[in-house]
């Protein structure tokens, strides 16, 4: 939409990126905790199979469907409570979210069904992706260098494709 | 124990506690839940090659996330190789006709081998699949800055109509490739 990739609205990852240094901030190691509970997660309620996909994308089953909605549920009741309790990170920040620019949404349009169509074939999100690797089935090692050429691509194409 | 936690998680048990990482990373340093930021940050260290988007500080952004992809890759491996569930998916009845007349037979693992093996690397279906499919995940959740994680839950769960809109373009998308692309591929 724009010649100038500098011209496109600030994403919250740029803001993010923007944002002055927090400090020390908290240790890795508890993202890498709450890391491994994710893909333990992933792995035992078979939400990175590509069969559980299959049946989700045929509504045969409710399992996915029943994943995705209690985790929605959840998250959101979290949230509205961490809002009601003007909840403070561990390092003392009031706690925001930034919301999303949608304009006029190409962006979630196009790439939302670019990634289906990638989620179907592949049988996986990116974090599965990962998942799947760690449990041993290391053809997806060459899924997730496909996928990092093709956010590689998405950056060199970017300042031509439609965002908002 | 171990015997429980080794049998497939029921979904009113999975989705909470992945649910429950939203506010976890949030209360622990005002980051919000999304996995494909990883790729992104990946491409950064490794070729950012002039490439406005992937010319940031991305140890500073993305730390943590790494920290967290390092995590889920350990996750998956005892998920996957220590408490590797005892017998196949239980799959739909539906489902499982559905994919024997596309032609896979062999329903007895996470994925079907079938496809997701080294050496079908190098038929159509299997490169299409890994390689093809793989691409796609990337360039569309780089495209549409987010994925299942990031959109479908951390969005919806904060009202967000982009991320409405995404998590609608991801349906859309897997829709027409379960029932146009996968009997045109198979």
């Amino acid at each position: 939409m724009t010649a100038d990739s500098s011209a496109l609205p600030v994403s919250p990852e740029q803001a993010d990126e923007q944002a002055p240094p927090r400090g020390r901030g908290p240790s890795l190691v508890w993202y890498f905790v709450l890391g491994s509970l994710f893909g333990l997660v992933l792995i035992k309620s078979e939400v990175v199979s590509w069969f559980r996909i299959q049946e989700m994308f045929r509504f045969q089953s409710f399992h996915m469907f029943g994943v995705l909605a209690t985790a929605i549920a959840v998250a959101a009741l979290a949230l509205a409570l961490l809002k009601r309790l003007g909840a403070l990170t561990r390092g003392g920040e009031p706690i925001s979210v930034a919301p999303k620019i949608l304009g006029r949404g190409y962006r979630y349009v196009i790439g939302g069904v670019l990634f289906g169509v990638g989620w179907v074939l592949t049988g996986a999100c990116p974090g599965p992706l990962f998942a799947l690797l760690g449990g041993g089935a290391t053809v997806y090692a060459a899924a997730i260098l496909a996928a990092l050429a093709g956010t590689w691509l998405y950056g060199a194409l970017r300042s031509r494709l439609p965002h908002y | 124990m171990l015997e429980i936690l080794a049998r497939p998680w029921p979904w009113y048990v999975a989705g909470p506690l992945i649910g429950l990482l939203v506010p976890a990373l949030l209360l622990l340093g005002n980051r919000q839940f999304g996995f494909s930021s990883n790729l992104r940050h990946l491409c950064a260290a490794v070729a950012p090659r002039g490439i406005d988007f992937l010319r940031y500080d991305w140890k500073r952004a993305g730390s943590w996330n790494l920290a967290f992809l390092a995590g889920t890759l350990c996750g998956g491996f005892v998920g996957g190789r220590l408490l590797g569930s005892p017998g196949p998916v239980a799959l739909a009845p539906q489902t499982q006709a559905a994919l024997a007349h596309l032609g896979l037979h062999d329903l007895s693992g996470l994925v079907p081998r079938e496809i997701f093996s080294w050496a079908s690397l190098l038929t159509l279906r299997g490169a299409l699949s890994i390689l093809g499919g793989g691409l796609l995940v990337g360039f569309g959740t780089a495209y549409a800055g987010g994925c299942t994680s990031g959109h479908a839950i951390s969005g919806l769960a904060s009202f967000d109509r982009a991320s409405l809109v995404a998590v609608l373009g991801f349906f859309a998308g897997g829709l027409l490739c379960t029932h146009f692309i996968l009997p045109l591929l198979f």
